[in-house]
This record gives C-alpha cells, sequence and structure tokens, in this order.
C-alpha cells in the first residue's frame, strides 16, 4: 500500500482526510481491521526486533547441556519468537499515542489507522497464550514460566511501569530481552543455572550502551513524544559517560564464561577481540565532537557506528558460544 | 453525521485484496499449526510410534 493510499483510507491524523470512521460503509468497520493488509500483522510482531531475540534464544537451547529433539527444539524457538512478537503487538496497542507522534514509529499499523488498537491487544494476548502453552506442551514447565515471566516483564515492567517514568527505563527493562537465551538453555535443562544467568547478564549489559547509541541520535523523536530516554533527561555529554561505563562493565562480563571454565578458549578470544572493538567505538561517541552540552558536531557519526556494531557484536558473540561449544 | 452510502469501487477492490491477502496468511499460518502439532506429537511419542506393537 502507498503512503497516499494510506493517509487516504486510514489516516485522520489533523488532516482533511476522511476518517475510517466516515468510510465505514455496510460490512466495512473501523473496528474489523478492513484496512489492514496481512503485513501490517506481521509488522505489529516487530519482525526485525525478533531476529536477535531468536538467535539467542536459539544460541541458548544449542550450547545447553542435555539432548533435545529438534521438532521440539524449533517448536520452543517458534514459541520465544511468538512471545517476543505478541509482547511488541501488546507494546504498540500501549505506546501507540506516543508512536503517532514519533517520525521512526508514526507508520505502524496502530498510529496509521490500519489496525483498530483492541484488535492488536487482543492478538497479542492471544499470540501469547498461545506461545506458554505450546512451549509448556513441546518442552517443560520451566521454559514456559520463564517465556511468560518475560512476556509479563516486557509489557508491565518495561511498557507500562518504566518507560515513560525514567531514563533507567531500557536498564531495567533490557531484562526482557535477556530471557530469550535463558528459555532455550531451560527448555533443554529443565533448569536454570550459572551459564544461563552470564547469558542473560550478558544481553542484560549489553542493552544500555546499544540502546543508548540509538537515543543519541533519534532523541528528538523521544523528546517530542515525552518518553524520558537519558539524553533527553540527563543530556548528550552524560549519556556518553554511561555508554563508556557500561561498555567497560560489559566486556569482563563476556570474559566470566571462558574464566569460569564454562566455555573454551574459541570464545574467549572472540569475546576479548569483540569487547575491545565496542570499547572503541564507545571511547569513540564519548570523543565525538560536540558542543558544550554534548550535543554532536559529526551529525552523530560515532553515535550511529556504536549502534551498528552493538548489534554485530551480539550476534558474534553468541555465534562463538556455538562454535566454541562445537569445535572447542 | 455524513456518512456515505458506498466506497468507491477502487476502495472498494483495494479492501478486497486486503482481505484476500489476510485469509491466505491465516490459511498458512493453520496449516503450519497443524503440521507443528502432528510433529510435535510424533516426536513426544517418539520414534518407535509407527513400529510393531
Amino acid at each position: 500500500m502507498t503512503e497516499t493510499s494510506t493517509a487516504r483510507l486510514g489516516g485522520n491524523r489533523g488532516g482533511d482526510e476522511p476518517s475510517l470512521a466516515l468510510l465505514s460503509g455496510p460490512g466495512i468497520s473501523s473496528e474489523t481491521g478492513d484496512f489492514s493488509s496481512a503485513a501490517d500483522w506481521i509488522a505489529l510482531l516487530k519482525p526485525r526486533v525478533m531476529t536477535l531475540v531468536v538467535f539467542t534464544g536459539w544460541i541458548g537451547l544449542l550450547i545447553a547441556p542435555g539432548h533435545l529433539n529438534p521438532i521440539l527444539g524449533f517448536t520452543a524457538i517458534l514459541c520465544i519468537a511468538v512471545a517476543a512478537g505478541a509482547a511488541g503487538a501488546i507494546n504498540m496497542w500501549y505506546d501507540r499515542d506516543i508512536d503517532a507522534v514519533m517520525n521512526r514509529t508514526a507508520r505502524r499499523p496502530i498510529p496509521a489507522g490500519r489496525i483498530a488498537p483492541g484488535e492488536a491487544l487482543g492478538y497479542g494476548i492471544t499470540l501469547s497464550a498461545f506461545a506458554v502453552g505450546v512451549m509448556a506442551l513441546a518442552t517443560n514447565w520451566v521454559a514456559a514460566s520463564v517465556l511468560a515471566g518475560s512476556i509479563l516483564f516486557y509489557v508491565f515492567i518495561y511498557t507500562m511501569w518504566l518507560k515513560r517514568r525514567t531514563p533507567q527505563n531500557i536498564v531495567i527493562g533490557g531484562a526482557a530481552g535477556a530471557f530469550p537465551p535463558v528459555i532455550g538453555w531451560a527448555a533443554v535443562t529443565g533448569g536454570v543455572d550459572t551459564m544461563a544467568i552470564l547469558m542473560f547478564a550478558i544481553v542484560f549489559f549489553w542493552t544500555p550502551p546499544h540502546f543508548w547509541s540509538l537515543s543519541l541520535f533519534a532523541h528528538a523523536d523521544y523528546a517530542r513524544a515525552g518518553v524520558p530516554m537519558l539524553p533527553v533527561v540527563a543530556g548528550a555529554k552524560h549519556t556518553r559517560r554511561q555508554i563508556m561505563g557500561y561498555t567497560i562493565f560489559l566486556v569482563p562480563l563476556t570474559l566470566a564464561p571462558w574464566a569460569m571454565g564454562l566455555t573454551g578458549a574459541v570464545y574467549g578470544i572472540a569475546a576479548a577481540t569483540l569487547g575491545a572493538g565496542f570499547l572503541v567505538c564507545a571511547l569513540r561517541v564519548l570523543r565525538d565532537q560536540q558542543n558544550d552540552v554534548g550535543i554532536s558536531l559529526t551529525k552523530d557519526a560515532p553515535a550511529r557506528a556504536a549502534f551498528k556494531y552493538s548489534i554485530l557484536y551480539l550476534f558474534v558473540l553468541f555465534a562463538a558460544l556455538a562454535v566454541d561449544h562445537f569445535i572447542g | 453525521m455524513d456518512l456515505p452510502d458506498r466506497i468507491s469501487r477502487e476502495e472498494s477492490l483495494a479492501i478486497g485484496k486486503r482481505r484476500r491477502g489476510r485469509n491466505w496468511l491465516m490459511l498458512g499460518v493453520l496449516v503450519a499449526l497443524v503440521g507443528l502439532f502432528y510433529a510435535m506429537t510424533l516426536a513426544k511419542l517418539g520414534s518407535g510410534v509407527f513400529g510393531p506393537r
């Protein structure tokens, strides 16, 4: 669907275009989702965010001691993906007001008027219940419980409680994204032990430098929406120091599995090399050419580079865990 | 309220196309679910499920 037709059929954000209600005729209602395409329902699941979640969950499942039938393993990963998507749909339902005022999110199906908020909420709740139920059937109740906990944490703790109240929103809320490797691990072992907790901690402490790098160059959007991201509340200079601080803490943490003898040298070397790269990125963000209050004079080029690198960093770090497991 | 009685032919076609897209997606999801539950059942029952009793 083109932007023009989207606005014509669905948009009613202060323009002269007809609203969904005005276009409603026999059998066509704004509440039935007749303006939505299949792609809109897929977009509600935030598929791009899902990629990292699925990958870390898969690695957790892959390196866990024990055996899980490949079909049940696939089902467990599918459940993690569906649960992440469902939580994303509920997040879009709750955040539809701020999504509408942010450039990055204004074209999402709910603020664009193509999917009714209530439908998105029902979709998210249904998929959440499905994911948890199937996870319990395919693997065990520990994995299903952690999966349910991660959905509830993302929806109630991050989305509804923290996101609009504190600049520490993504620090604590980052826990939601750190659950997948634990779920994958629990699906195989039926429990949660040291390695699972370390994987959780790595993703948890990776999240702040990752997200704050993004928020450094997207802070205008967050400010417009009234979301208290760190650069909006404490300023860019403070955010740069925080990115550096968390990265300094993260790098030795990623070496812990190797230092504790839980992984081999392959992972240790990868973690050290990748960590050095992340530290360099964080240092460049800290030393970016900036004005008195820390606003970048280089269009936040180092922050953009750090954001991209952080994604690659986590992918390769977790891939190294798997490689080490099989050849280390 | 000034509600139009009908929508234009173009809009009607566009709505029909999107509705068909959603229906095909739903069909794909349902077929995939049937396959998934079948495969899960076989996996849970074990490899000897089709073997002699």
